[in-house]
């Protein structure tokens, strides 16, 4: 529980980051969204932040490799099938975990407090019929 | 150039923020959204934590005319609750329930070279342009019908 707070606070220090200095969300489905259709001037922060992404998992090896345990045993086609849903369930609801559920959820938008509710339940029901 | 800095730091935070928290275990991640078998509450305290500092952030900036190293606050301005909204919220919770994985932690997971996260973010990636397609097809259809196009 501890750490879950702790690693919640590092998610909350780095949105607030975004926010006060470059004044953006940090929603990763928007900002993967739209390195991979870019705008002029708009792709160079975007891939930053990926590659932010990227050296941050490297460095959660070398300290704390137990990070990239807790693997499921479900066969490949469900991964395939998962990243597919997510990517288009993202882009079509407009964000994902961290741009609704904790941005919005934090500026208190209606419209990320719904998706946030919406996407747990769909989560929940998903985990119960399996 | 500050403001490309400032992203990658923050996307290196967040990802060790969520390494430390367990949001990078699909396991786990399955285990928070197994509400009715054996719940593993653990990941409320990450949103708890996320949420907590960021909304004191966010109070905080409404009293700045502009952010450090950008001209304006760039904050979603659509607030209208479409069906878009909900039927999307709803396809991408089960997809985060099936993998138990969401965008953050499948792309920071990429650093492990692992078959499995590189099968999700390509499958993401390719769910994204689906969606893409889809919405610029309907797009072409709605102005042709409603006249705009020839």
């Amino acid at each position: 529980m501890t750490l879950a707070i702790l690693g919640g606070v590092l998610i909350g220090i780095a949105v607030s980051m975004m926010w006060i200095f470059n004044g953006r969300v940090t929603g990763v489905s928007g900002i993967l969204n739209g390195a991979l259709t870019p705008q002029k001037s708009d792709a160079l922060w975007r891939w930053a932040f990926l590659a932010g992404l990227f050296s941050g998992g490297l460095i959660l090896r070398w300290f704390l490799p137990e990070a990239f345990s807790g693997q499921l045993s479900t066969p490949d086609w469900t991964v395939a099938m998962a990243g597919l849903l997510v990517g288009f369930g993202t882009v079509m609801g407009s964000g994902c975990t961290s741009g609704h559920g904790i941005c919005g959820v934090s500026r208190i938008s209606p419209r990320s407090l719904i998706a946030t509710v919406t996407f747990m339940l769909a989560g929940i029901l998903t985990v119960w019929v399996l | 150039m500050k403001n490309v800095l400032v992203s990658f730091f923050v996307g290196l935070i967040f990802a060790v923020g969520l390494g430390i928290s367990g949001m990078t275990q699909p396991q786990k991640i399955v285990g928070f959204l197994d509400l009715f078998g054996e719940w593993d509450m653990a990941l409320l305290f990450v949103m708890v934590g996320a949420v907590g500092v960021h909304a004191v952030a966010f109070a905080l900036s409404r009293k700045v005319p502009r952010p450090i190293l950008a001209e304006e606050w760039r904050r979603p301005t659509q607030d209208r609750i479409t069906g878009r909204l909900i039927l999307g919220s709803f396809i991408f919770g089960i997809g985060w329930g099936l993998g138990g994985y969401c965008p953050g932690p499948g792309l920071v997971s990429l650093s492990t070279f692992e078959f499995r996260p590189f099968l999700f973010v390509g499958s993401m990636v390719v769910g994204m342009a689906l969606f893409r397609l889809l919405d610029r097809a309907l797009k072409l259809r709605s102005s042709r019908a409603s006249g705009e196009l020839e």
